[in-house]
C-alpha cells in the first residue's frame, strides 16, 4: 500500500486532516464552504466580458492578416555604420509614426504598423489596397525638405478662390492667396505681435514662427541675401506681394486644379517632384483645414537636421516649442534661406518643412538664423510639439529600413486557413471531449463545462483585446489555442485523479474532494507556472509569428488557473453533495467499487459513522 | 473506465507496477542510442531548412490551376532565373518555391509567373522572404531557449530542489535533441512554425516532469523517518501512481495535436497549422517518455548519492537481512523483500497486516 498518503490521513478523522493538508485554512475553508460565491464570480465576471464585448461592437477577435488575406511587411532596422546604438525605442517609433502616415497616406486608413521586438517594424496592409504601392511606400526613406514658400491657400473643394478678402482675385496667383488668410482665427497674441514685421500683417496659416534658438548667435547680419544661391534658386526675391517671380505655367496649373481637401488629390499632388524643382504640396493646419503650397526647390534636406526635440520653453511663455539643432553644412544652409525669407512678404517669408511630400508646418521666419539651431514656436500643445519634433528627426534618423519577409495571403487562403483551424480546433476539443465521456463518465459533466467555461472565456477576451491592445488571432495563435485545450484539461486530470486516489483510499467523496483539492491545487499551479513563463520567455524574446503563438499560450494558461479555481472546484465541490456523484453512481465516474476503493477496515473504529459509498469490501 | 480504473487502483496501491528505477540503466541506454542517432543525423545529414531560412520566395497559385507542375516549374525557372520547386497541393493549386532571390526581384517574378499561369496577380499568395529572416527567428528562438532554461533550472531549484531541475534539464535537451533529430533523419522542413512548435515542447515536456515531480516530493516528504524503503522505491512508486495521470495527458494533448496534424496535413497540404503540429507531436511524445523514463530515475540516481539517502538505504537493507534472517517477518515484511527481488514488477504491497501496523500512528514513529 502506498506509504506516505494512507498512515497520514486514513487513520484520522477527517476533520482533522484538513487542519494538515491545508496550510492555508481560510482560504481552503472558504472556497469549500461558499462554492456558490466563486461560481457566481466567474459567471458575472464571464457576463460582463461578454456585455462588453457587445457594447464595444467587437463580437469576433480581430483576425490577422493571414487569416484575413493582406500583406503583411516586416521590415528590420539597420543602423549606419557605427552608430548600433541608433536602434532604440524613440527612433524606431518615430520611424513607425512616420510609416503610418506614409501607408495611410494611400487612401486606406485600416493599415497598421508597430515595432516588434527591439529592431522589426511589422507593417500590416488588409486586402483591398495595392499591397505593392504599399510596400514601396513603406521601402523607401522619407524624405523631408525645408522649401521656401511661394503661394499658399486653404484648399477647398467648392470654391477653389477661396480668398476671402477684398483683394481676391479669381486668379490662383502667389498674390492672392497672400491675403487669402484674413480669416484665421487662431492667431495668438504672439503671431500679432509679431506680425508688424510681417507686411501682409496676419501672418502664417498655423501661428507658428522660427525665432531665433536660445542659444543661438545673434549675428542677423550674416543675413544670406547676398548668398549665392540666391540667384541660383527660383525663390522669390523681394517681390513685395507681387508676382514678378511667378513659378512657371505648369506649377500654376497644378495649383489652380489642386484640391487638397480630396484625399485622391492629396496622394498625388507634388509626386515625383525632384527637390531641386518648384512643385505644390498639402498641408492641414492647426484648425484641421487643408491648405495648398506652391513650394520652391528644398532649401535644405532632413538628413541636415541634427536633432529635433519638443521642449517646454518657460522663458517668454511661449509654451511647447520644437528646437532643432543643424549639422555644420545644415547650418549653413537653413542661414542662407532664413536669411532670404526673413526679407520677404508674408507668405514668401514662410519655408514649409515638407516630409514625403506633405507640409507638416509653414512657419515664418523673422530673420536670417546662423547659429546652427533654430526653435519652432506657435501654439502647440505638447503633443504637436512632439509629433512635429519626430518628424524632424525622422529625416536624421541613422537607420534604414530593410524588408525581412513580405507575405502576401489572398483572402480566399486567409478564409480558408481560418476554417481549417476553426475545424482542427472543433474535431481537437470534440476529440478530447469524447475521451473525457469515456473515462471520466459523470465527472466529465465537470471538466467538459469548464472547458466550454475556458473556451468561452478566452473567445471574449481576445475579442475584447482586439481593439485594446491590437491583438489579432493569426494561425499560430489558433495553434496555440489548441495546443490549450491539452493543458486547461490536464489540470482537471490532475484534480479528478487526486479525487479518485482519495476514493480508493477509503474516503467517501465530499472529504476527498475538499482533501484532493490542496495537493491538485499545488501541482496546478506549479505546472502552469512552467507553462506560463515559457510563453512570457518567448513573447518578450522572440518576433513575428512566435509571439502571437506565446501571446495565447500565456493567456490560455493564465485562463486555466482561473477557470480550476473559481469555476472547477467550486462546481465539484457544489457535484459533491449531489446523491447522483456522492453514492458513487456507476455512471459518475467515482463508483468506489470500479476504482477499486479499499474499504476502511479497522479504522471505521475510529470513524463512527463510514460514508456508505466507500464500504466495499471487494479488496479486502 | 473500469479497467483503466481499476488499473488506476492497482498502480495506486503498488499491487501493480513497472520498475521505473530499478531498470533506469535500460532506459538510459535506450535514450542515449536514440540521442546519439539524434546528434549523428544531424551532424551527418543536417536539417532540411525551409525556404524561410535561405530567403526567397514561396509562391501558392490559387485552387484548380491548369498548369502542370512541370510546366510550372519552367515558368518558376524561366521567371526568376533560379532553380524552383514545385508542389501540387490538395486542393489543386501549386505551390512555387525559388530560393535565393531578394524581396525587390520576388516582385518581378510574381507579375511573371501570374502572366505565365494565366492567373491574377492579386490572387496569388506569396511569401517572400529575405535570407536573415529566419536567421533571426531562430536566433531569438535559441535566446529564448537559453533565457527559458535558466529560469525554469532556478525556479524548479527553488520550487523543489537543485537536483529535480538538473533531471528536468537533461530530460529537456534530451526531448529537444530527439525531436530536431527526427528532423534531420526523415527530412521534413525546418519552419518558424517548426520552431513554434519546438519552443512549445519546452513548456510541455516540462509541466509534464513537473506533474510527476510534484508528487515525488509529496511522497518522499518523510522519507527519513521510515525504514521500510528507500528513496529509489518510492520514486518509483510515485511514477507508477501518477502513470494514469501522465497517460491521459498524453493522451488528451495529443488528441488536439492529432487535429491539427489531421486537418494541416489533409486539407491545406502544407503549412503552418502542419509545421507546428508536426513538431509537437513528436516532441510530445517524446515529452511524457522522457519525464517517467529519464527524468524521475535521474533523481532518484543523483538522490541515492546524498549521505543521508546512503544511510536510509543501508538501513532499510539491513532491516530486510534481519527480517529475511529472522524467518519472522513481523508485518509482512518478508513479502517485502520477496518483491524487491523481482525488480522488474513491483509485487502486491498490500498486506493487512502493515496497513494495520501503519494505522493510526505518524509516520516517523514507526520502526
Amino acid at each position: 500500500m502506498s506509504w506516505p498518503p494512507r498512515p497520514r490521513g486514513a487513520g484520522r478523522p477527517e476533520r482533522e486532516y484538513e487542519k494538515v493538508a491545508a496550510p492555508k485554512k481560510g482560504r481552503s475553508a472558504s472556497a469549500q464552504s461558499k462554492p456558490w460565491r466563486s461560481l457566481a464570480l466567474i459567471l458575472i465576471a464571464i457576463a460582463a466580458l461578454t456585455g462588453g464585448m457587445f457594447w464595444s461592437g467587437n463580437t469576433t477577435p480581430r483576425l490577422g492578416i493571414d487569416l484575413a488575406g493582406g500583406t503583411s511587411i516586416t521590415l528590420r532596422a539597420v543602423p549606419e555604420a557605427g552608430q548600433e546604438g541608433a536602434i532604440n525605442k524613440t527612433n524606431m517609433d518615430t520611424a513607425v509614426d512616420i510609416m503610418n502616415r506614409r501607408v495611410n497616406g494611400l487612401g486606406v486608413s485600416e493599415a497598421e504598423v508597430q515595432t516588434q521586438g527591439d529592431r522589426n517594424i511589422i507593417v500590416n496592409i488588409p486586402k483591398g489596397t495595392n499591397s505593392k504601392e504599399a510596400r514601396e511606400q513603406v521601402g523607401t526613406t522619407a524624405k523631408l525638405y525645408f522649401r521656401p514658400v511661394i503661394a499658399t491657400e486653404i484648399s477647398e473643394p467648392a470654391a477653389p478662390t477661396p480668398s476671402p478678402s477684398a483683394s481676391g482675385s479669381g486668379s490662383p496667383s502667389p498674390s492672392a492667396s497672400a491675403t487669402g488668410k484674413g480669416d484665421k482665427s487662431d492667431q495668438s497674441d504672439k503671431d500679432k505681435a509679431t506680425s508688424s514685421t510681417a507686411p501682409s500683417a496676419t501672418a502664417t496659416s498655423q501661428g507658428r514662427a522660427v525665432t531665433d534658438a536660445l542659444k543661438a548667435d545673434p549675428t542677423p547680419s550674416g543675413s544670406a541675401s547676398g548668398s549665392p544661391k540666391a540667384s541660383a534658386t527660383p525663390t522669390p526675391s523681394a517681390s513685395g506681394g507681387a508676382s514678378g517671380d511667378t513659378p512657371d505655367a505648369k506649377v500654376q496649373a497644378q495649383y489652380a486644379a489642386l484640391n487638397c481637401a480630396d484625399e485622391k488629390d492629396r496622394a498625388t499632388a507634388g509626386k515625383g517632384a525632384k527637390p531641386t524643382d518648384t512643385t505644390v504640396a498639402c498641408g492641414q493646419n492647426s484648425q484641421g483645414l487643408w491648405q495648398k503650397y506652391i513650394l520652391g526647390p528644398a532649401a535644405v534636406d532632413g538628413t541636415d537636421v541634427k536633432k529635433a526635440q519638443a521642449v517646454f520653453n518657460t522663458q517668454g511663455a511661449a509654451g511647447w516649442t520644437v528646437t532643432m539643432e543643424f549639422t555644420g553644412k545644415g547650418a549653413k544652409k537653413f542661414g542662407d534661406i532664413t536669411g532670404k525669407l526673413a526679407q520677404q512678404p508674408s507668405p514668401q517669408n514662410q519655408f514649409a518643412i515638407v516630409l514625403d511630400g506633405e507640409v507638416v508646418s509653414d512657419p515664418y521666419v523673422n530673420q536670417a538664423l546662423t547659429g546652427g539651431s533654430a526653435e519652432i514656436s506657435g501654439r502647440f500643445d505638447q503633443e504637436e510639439a512632439q509629433s512635429l519634433a519626430n518628424m524632424l528627426s525622422y529625416g536624421a534618423l541613422p537607420l534604414t529600413f530593410k524588408e525581412d519577409s513580405v507575405t502576401t495571403v489572398t483572402a480566399a487562403l486567409g478564409g480558408e486557413q481560418l476554417h481549417a483551424g476553426l475545424v482542427a480546433g472543433a474535431i481537437g476539443l470534440a476529440l478530447v471531449v469524447i475521451y473525457l465521456l469515456v473515462y471520466y463518465r459523470g465527472l466529465s459533466f465537470i471538466a467538459i463545462l469548464s472547458l466550454l467555461v475556458s473556451a468561452a472565456l478566452t473567445y471574449v477576451i481576445m475579442s475584447l483585446l482586439g481593439p485594446a491592445i491590437g491583438f489579432a488571432l493569426n494561425l499560430p495563435a489558433v495553434c496555440g489555442a489548441i495546443v490549450a485545450i491539452g493543458i486547461t484539461a490536464d489540470s482537471f486530470i490532475v484534480y479528478f485523479e487526486r479525487i479518485r486516489d482519495e476514493i480508493r483510499e477509503g474516503r467517501s467523496l465530499r472529504p476527498a474532494v475538499e482533501r484532493a483539492w490542496p495537493r491538485a491545487r499545488r501541482t496546478i499551479l506549479v505546472s502552469d507556472f512552467v507553462s506560463f513563463l515559457a510563453a512570457a520567455v518567448l513573447f518578450v524574446v522572440t518576433v513575428g509569428k512566435v509571439q502571437g503563438f506565446a501571446f495565447t499560450l500565456g493567456l490560455t494558461t493564465l485562463l486555466d488557473v482561473v477557470v480550476v479555481f473559481l469555476f472547477t472546484k467550486p462546481l465539484m465541490t457544489i457535484m459533491a453533495r449531489r446523491k447522483f456523484y456522492a453514492s458513487g453512481h456507476r455512471w459518475s465516474g467515482l463508483d468506489p467499487k470500479a476504482l477499486g476503493a479499499k474499504p476502511p477496515l479497522r479504522s471505521t473504529r475510529r470513524r463512527p459513522t463510514p460514508p456508505a459509498g466507500s464500504v466495499d469490501p471487494k479488496e479486502a | 473506465m473500469s479497467k483503466l480504473g481499476t488499473l488506476g487502483a492497482r498502480l495506486h496501491r503498488g499491487e501493480v507496477g513497472y520498475d521505473f528505477v530499478g531498470n533506469r540503466k535500460i532506459w538510459y541506454g535506450i535514450s542515449i542510442l536514440i540521442t546519439i542517432t539524434a546528434v549523428l543525423g544531424l551532424a551527418v545529414r543536417g536539417l532540411n531548412m525551409g525556404i524561410e531560412f535561405q530567403g526567397g520566395a514561396v509562391f501558392t497559385t490559387p485552387k484548380k490551376t491548369n498548369v502542370s507542375v512541370s510546366q510550372a516549374e519552367t515558368y518558376a525557372e524561366d521567371a526568376s532565373g533560379h532553380d524552383a520547386i514545385v508542389q501540387q497541393l490538395g486542393d489543386g493549386s501549386l505551390r512555387i518555391q525559388v530560393a535565393g532571390i531578394d524581396t525587390d526581384k520576388a516582385d518581378q517574378i510574381k507579375d511573371k509567373l501570374a502572366d505565365d499561369l494565366k492567373v491574377d496577380a492579386e490572387k496569388i499568395n506569396a511569401e517572400l522572404v529575405g535570407p536573415s529572416w529566419g536567421e533571426q527567428i531562430a536566433n531569438k528562438a535559441w535566446q529564448g531557449l537559453a533565457i527559458f532554461m535558466i529560469l525554469v533550472v532556478i525556479y524548479l531549484a527553488i520550487a523543489f530542489e537543485w537536483r529535480m531541475a538538473v533531471a528536468a534539464l537533461v530530460a529537456l535537451i534530451h526531448d529537444i535533441t530527439i525531436t530536431t533529430g527526427i528532423y534531420a533523419l526523415v527530412g521534413f522542413e525546418v519552419t518558424p512554425g517548426t520552431v513554434i512548435g519546438l519552443l512549445t515542447i519546452l513548456g510541455y515536456s516540462l509541466y509534464d516532469t513537473v506533474v510527476v515531480f510534484d508528487s515525488l516530493k509529496e511522497q518522499t516528504k518523510d522519507i527519513t523517518k521510515q525504514t521500510r524503503w528507500t528513496y529509489s522505491e518510492v520514486a518509483n512508486r510515485s511514477i507508477n501512481g501518477t502513470l494514469v495521470r501522465s497517460i491521459n495527458t498524453t493522451v488528451v494533448a495529443l488528441l488536439p495535436v492529432a487535429g491539427l496534424l489531421f486537418i494541416g496535413g489533409g486539407v491545406l497540404g502544407a503549412g503552418m497549422l502542419n509545421d507546428i503540429s508536426l513538431s509537437l507531436f513528436v516532441g510530445l511524445a517524446a515529452g511524457a517518455y522522457s519525464s517517467i523514463f529519464i527524468a524521475t530515475p535521474l533523481v532518484a540516481d543523483l538522490k541515492e548519492r546524498e549521505p543521508a539517502m546512503k544511510a536510509l538505504k543501508k538501513r532499510v537493507l539491513a532491516k530486510r537481512a534481519q527480517a529475511a534472517a529472522g524467518e519472522e517477518p513481523p508485518g509482512g515484511r518478508g513479502d517485502d523483500t520477496a518483491e524487491d527481488a523481482t525488480p522488474a514488477v513491483v509485487g502486491p504491497r498490500t498486506q493487512p497486516a502493515a496497513r494495520g501496523r501503519g494505522r493510526g500512528r505518524p509516520s516517523g514513529k514507526r520502526r
